[in-house]
């Protein structure tokens, strides 16, 4: 087997251009991780069914395991790394999960929090089944999710109070 | 879990998709959302030598609210159609169905045609297509000449995972019919877990004449069939209100057309079973939403 | 104390970190280093025949390719067995890579290392084997009966045997005014932590020395069993858990081949090596855990009391034996919760079959024993027409019984002996907040629109913190930072927090000094590991008496100083002062200073620890003899024996009448593990063991077919719940200190998956009206049972 074709290319993430040169097959998920560095979008199946990868496109959450790195040239990509305030500080949907103990070991976490930044972004005031709905694509083995859930509604009223506004 | 080798395609116009897949034949894949392609992939349970990317093609990105039909092309999200109201007025069962495929994330890069090219037996959107009598757009290209034919979901699906689309095809676009005002519709599904395959599901279509009686009834299956099937329950369903309807005979009907597997989540009695309750369901959800419905009319 | 940290519900001091997507866990870690991948057998059992690599040699990237003909003298031997037992007569664990014959889909067989992940792949799959079939050992029936043996050289293939017993429970059985008997079944399940396990290894050849990263439950058990194969000293081998991505039990089993196979080959190609478990290998190269065949004959009285319990079971420990038979060993001793059980009986044969070896997961054999116990308890209500409540009540172990000796050898070789819990009013508490006595009413209603409800409860004993040790090193440096470290490593319980909680608390010092360093044998080469429910009990106790100790010596540096009485002295925000006399008062950081006998000076405050500073004794050494330079203590935790946590559930389901669906309304904890260090925490971890019992009674179960094909390894098919599934979860607390260490506290790592299967089971079986005997209970499967039932009924 010769060496394969590589492609060039610039992926735009958390507002910072990349250049990599990578195979066609390159997963999203692990330009992310491997070639740009940024390793806060997890990967737990490679089948699109747990969503510990997501990330949003375009400001949309999709599976960066489900997406070659190609077919994301010329798009908006944002990750975990890019929610917090350039001081670190956390944004309205970070610290409810840390006030509400929305995580445990943490790995499912960055998954979540683009899900629930994409889906306040959306419906700022959802209702209960609105936020169990919204995050019912993310898998989590530690907190039976009670937690998370909570986390969003706090999200939600951090928000609504203007303590913090959802970035992007 | 990591995907095979291949040779990238990324054609930015219809043309040239179609001159790709000309040249490339039984060789090529087409990539439209990857929600179902991809995971393959990585399982490497296939390894196309070609994928053809046609996200970049923005003449398939259209969902056309059109007079008799919503058309909907090769890459329209299953997510933006969802959200069209044009399309949700016209086609209630659209987003009916919709909101049952898989989760929301995967409905924002997942496409509708794609999910139809893939003809997986369990797949909403291939019962929409059936039980609404529309129909798929498949073009091809020789010589520089564009053929297109449009096939019913009846000659389109094949088998599981197999349909009539053939090497050097692109499947462009997929047409629904508008739904009269009198005519009420509704998905029922049973899933394992909320976004899962569904064990069984109902797509049905009631239409109720302008004294609030049946004027005729069907379903659409998903999950107990090898390809979608449509049962017509005027027959036992028509002539009545929907609540005088005999919905025990269109349960048995529909039980005794189906011919499900069983599979590790379910059997195939149980999934019989659920064939019937659903088909009541469905049926009864479907006739409360014609506008001609005695009571909660419209609601969609 | 100004700095009452202990039971307050803290936030977490690792959450920032992980909500930035800073964590870093192994497949993050090592960017520049090969990917190793592995050929695993298609087959449950066969015979490998021949290994062709050849294909494999021209791909772009590949580095080595390594059959077991390749592995060194001490690495191609058996994978150690790491608990022997004495009924454990014929103990079989795997190799690091198959030698002649596969036990199960998924083994290693060749093991590929290249460039990236993606080559690693393409190499494995051109590598050819030939196998010779051989017939599979699927399921505890075909296990017993034995027509077919999974290894050659153990008879019916029977690992172990074990009996335990109190008082003459045949007996008592016959003698006794009503007997029941019956057959329950449990299927199989597994911790399916969302990251996958993953080791990482760096050989410095310069220094001989070799670092792992591994997602594991116990660096230090992996350390040893690394430096132990690879002929390494311990010195040599270092071997660290960075963030891990759950655990569940899973990752306490070591060393896995791949935590082997990694680091040698890190040595040998004298390059970094990493291998990141995929979805579908851990599914099949993973162990997993729960499956048991059960068998219970009961005898009791009119009052529903238990006179005897005989209880026979079969316990499937998968293909090899490497973690012993806790398991079975702990369904046998936890099965009589919190009864007083006159005469028991419990017998065990634990048996080989061809699928993924079992070893813990959450909650280890305890699920199993509470769901024999409780579906007995509730059958003898039925039998008597007594409401499920009252017959617990009248078999409960009282609080003035306490300690409770069980008469039975626990799962740490130690008695069984409940050292306290209030189960009374752990009951009374739980019919309150379910509303027990009212639920009759809530189903009517329910009933007259027509719904179908049923409630259950289920009630466990669970044995934490077992032994036989562990250990803490609290160090307040010249900054003022404290430097807390432990050998156990963390997989999200928040242990950076509670043990700071634990030493803020101890030392009076704010919480942001306190820093935690967890599972890292740089810092702390003596440990165990994090597994039954024993992190905040071992280590949390550990670190309490390192910091009392580290207190003691601040008070006796400053009082020296001070011209002071030690006894007079208190720690308050990180200074220790005279009581009274706020401005007779020195700094920690100072302390620890002075604690440091100097010649160098390197900061303003160094310069009076320095020869030359301070008036001294000429006559004393300037450090006494028994003591060491340093504001700093090591100090380890070692109990006598296992402290009892217990707790009770109740459960409220609705059945689908027409489609057999299950859906938890209401679901109930109290939950009672001793004083708590953080409420929030434990909140959380019941949280989260629910789940995981909700998974096992209505979705999860490994589902092998005939040939011992793994038919559900996906997340697609195997049903972990999502949110949607997981139902709202209502808890109280009781807090029974335990006598039995200085903080009184008991684990709760494990609790909350305890009894839900048997509660579940329970609230259906209540709502349909006949036994549910078998669990998980799937929506097909109500289907079929209604159907039995039916035909039953009309025959």
């Amino acid at each position: 087997m010769s060496a394969e074709h590589l492609h060039d290319l610039t992926l735009t993430v958390n507002g910072v251009p990349h250049p990599v040169s990578v195979p066609a097959r390159r997963l999203l998920s692990d330009a992310l991780r491997h070639d740009i560095g940024l390793t806060g979008t997890h990967v737990g199946c490679e089948h699109g069914v747990c969503g510990c990868c997501t990330v949003l496109l375009d400001g949309q959450p999709v599976r960066s395991c489900l997406m070659f790195a190609v077919s994301a040239r010329g798009h908006e990509i944002t990750t975990v790394e890019g929610l917090a305030g350039p001081g670190g500080e956390l944004n309205a949907v970070q610290r409810a999960f840390q006030e509400c103990h929305g995580l445990q070991c943490g790995f499912c976490t960055p998954g979540f929090l683009m899900t629930v930044t994409a889906l306040l972004a959306e419906n700022p005031s959802p209702t209960e089944d609105e936020v169990v709905e919204g995050i019912s694509g993310n898998l989590c083995r530690c907190t039976g999710y009670q937690n998370i859930v909570a986390s969003v509604h706090r999200a939600a009223a951090l928000m609504t109070d203007g303590a913090g506004e959802p970035r992007p | 879990m990591k995907p095979p080798p291949f040779t990238y395609h990324a054609p930015a116009t219809l043309a040239e998709t179609l001159e790709v897949l000309a040249e490339l034949g039984e060789d090529a894949k087409v990539l439209a959302g990857g929600q179902s392609l991809i995971p393959l992939l990585n399982m490497r349970l296939a390894a196309p030598a070609h994928l053809v990317d046609v996200n970049g093609v923005s003449e398939l990105d259209v969902v056309d609210v059109g007079p008799d039909e919503v058309r909907v092309g090769a890459i329209a999200r299953h997510a933006r159609i969802e959200r069209d109201d044009g399309a949700a007025a016209a086609c209630p069962l659209l987003r009916q169905a919709l909101r049952l495929v898989a989760h929301a994330v995967i409905r924002n890069r997942g496409t509708t045609c794609g999910s139809l090219a893939h003809a997986d037996p369990a797949g909403e959107m291939t019962a929409v297509l059936a039980v609404l009598g529309g129909t798929v757009r498949l073009a091809s290209a020789a010589a520089g000449r564009v053929t297109r034919r449009d096939l019913t979901a009846g000659k389109f699906f094949v088998a599981p995972l197999e349909s009539s689309l053939r090497p050097g095809e692109l499947l462009e676009s997929a047409g629904f019919p508008r739904t009269p005002a009198s005519t009420g519709t509704a998905f029922a599904e049973v899933a394992r877990r909320h976004g899962d395959y569904a064990l069984c599901g109902i797509a049905a279509l009631v239409d109720l004449d302008a004294g609030g009686e049946i004027a005729s009834a069907r379903v659409g299956t998903i999950s107990v069939t090898p390809t979608p099937l449509v049962v017509d329950l005027t027959d036992v369903l028509a002539g009545v209100p929907p609540a005088r309807a005999d919905l025990a005979a269109a349960r048995e009907k529909v039980m005794a057309h189906v011919d499900p597997e069983a599979d590790l989540h379910a059997s195939a009695a149980y999934r019989r079973h659920l064939a019937g309750v659903l088909t009541e369901r469905a049926v009864r959800q479907a006739a409360a939403r014609s506008a001609h419905a005695p009571a909660e009319r419209g609601a969609a | 104390m100004t700095t009452q940290l202990f039971g307050q519900p803290v936030e977490r001091r690792e959450d920032p970190r992980l909500l930035r997507g800073e964590g870093r866990y192994v497949d993050d870690l090592g960017r520049s280093a090969a990917a190793a991948a592995f050929v695993r057998s298609p087959h449950a059992h066969a015979r490998v025949l021949d290994v062709d690599v050849t294909g494999a040699l021209n791909v772009d990237g590949l580095l080595a390719v390594y059959t077991f003909e390749d592995l060194p003298e001490r690495v191609a031997q058996p994978l150690p067995l790491l608990i022997p037992h004495p009924a454990l007569t014929h103990p079989r664990t795997q190799y690091a890579l198959a030698r002649d014959e596969i036990n199960h889909v998924g083994e290693a067989v060749v093991m590929v290392v290249a460039t990236d992940r993606y080559r690693a792949e393409d190499a494995a799959e051109r590598v050819a084997v030939t196998y010779e079939p051989l017939a599979p050992v699927v399921g505890l029936e075909q296990s017993e009966a034995a027509r077919t043996l999974v290894h050659a050289d153990v008879p019916g293939n029977r690992g172990a045997h074990m009996v335990q017993q109190v008082g003459d429970a045949p007996a008592a059985i016959a003698a006794a005014p009503h007997r029941l008997d019956f057959r329950l079944d449990i299927e199989r399940s597994a911790s399916t932590p969302l990251e996958g396990r993953g080791v990482y290894a760096r050989w410095d050849a310069q220094d001989d020395s070799l670092r792992v990263y591994s997602s594991t439950q116990t660096p230090t058990g992996v350390r040893a069993a690394i430096a132990a194969i690879l002929e390494l000293a311990d010195a040599k081998v270092e071997v660290i858990a960075p963030d891990v991505g759950g655990g569940f039990g899973v990752k306490i089993m070591h060393p896995w081949p791949e935590e082997i196979l990694v680091p040698w080959a890190a040595r040998t190609l004298g390059r970094e090596v990493k291998w990141t478990e995929d979805r579908r290998e851990h599914f099949v190269a993973a162990n997993h855990e729960r499956a048991q065949e059960q068998h219970v004959s009961v005898g009791f009285d009119d009052e529903g009391r238990i006179l005897g319990l005989d209880v026979t079971f079969l316990h499937d420990h998968g293909a090899y034996t490497p973690y012993g038979i806790i398991v079975p060993i702990i369904t046998s001793t936890q099965l009589p919760g919190p009864y007083r059980l006159p005469a028991y009986r419990v017998e065990f044969s634990s048996l080989y079959t061809n699928t993924v070896a079992v070893t813990p997961y959450r909650g280890a054999g305890r699920p199993q024993g509470v769901f024999a116990m409780e579906r007995t308890v509730d059958r003898i209500a039925a039998h008597l027409g007594l409401d499920r409540t009252e017959v617990r009540a009248r078999n409960f172990v009282l609080p003035d019984e306490m300690p409770y000796d069980l008469g039975l050898i626990f799962q740490d070789g130690r008695p069984a002996i409940y050292d306290s819990g209030d189960f009374p009013e752990s009951l009374r508490m739980l019919k309150e907040l379910i509303d027990w006595d009212g639920f009759t009413a809530v189903r009517a209603a329910a009933a007259a629109e027509g719904r179908r409800l049923g409630i259950g409860l289920g009630c466990y004993v669970e044995g934490t913190g077992v032994g036989p040790y562990e250990g803490g090193h609290v160090h307040v440096e010249t900054n003022g930072r404290v430097m807390v470290s432990t050998g156990l490593s963390t997989q999200g319980q928040g242990h950076e927090t509670v043990f700071a909680q634990i030493v803020a608390t101890e030392l009076g010092v704010p919480m942001a000094d306190v820093h935690v360093t967890t599972g890292d044998t740089r810092r702390f080469g003596y440990a165990v590991g994090t597994f039954a429910s024993r992190a905040a009990v071992m280590s949390g106790n550990a670190i309490a008496l390192a910091a009392r100790s580290v207190r003691a010596k601040a008070v006796k540096v400053a009082a020296d100083a001070l011209e002071a009485n030690p006894d007079d002295m208190e720690i308050v925000d990180g200074v220790v002062r005279v009581k009274g006399s706020p401005a007779d008062a020195i700094p920690l950081r100072q302390v620890a200073v002075l604690s440091n006998p100097l010649r160098y000076s390197f900061s303003e405050e160094a310069k009076a620890a320095t020869q030359f500073a301070a008036p001294a004794d000429p006559d004393e050494p300037p450090i006494p003899r028994g003591e060491a330079p340093g504001l700093e203590s090591r100090d380890y935790y070692s109990p006598i024996r296992s402290t009892f946590a217990n707790g009770m559930h109740a459960v409220i389901v609705e059945v689908d009448p027409d489609t057999a669906e299950v859906k938890v309304l209401r679901y109930a904890v109290v939950h009672d593990c001793g004083n708590l260090i953080n409420p929030r925490i434990v909140e959380g971890q019941i949280h989260g063991g629910v789940a995981q019992g909700v998974a096992g009674a209505l979705y999860e179960r490994m589902a092998y077919d005939e040939h011992g094909q793994l038919l559900n390894a996906s997340f697609m098919d195997f049903l972990m719940p999502y949110a949607t599934e997981v139902p709202r979860i209502e808890t109280a607390h009781l807090q029974t200190p335990s006598p039995l260490n200085p903080l009184g506290i008991k684990g709760a790592g494990e609790a909350g998956v305890i009894p839900g299967a048997a509660a579940i089971a329970a609230a259906i079986e209540d709502a349909e009206g006949y036994p549910i005997m078998r669990m998980p209970l799937s929506p097909d499967d109500l289907f079929r049972l209604r159907r039995e039932h039916a035909e039953e009924a009309a025959s």
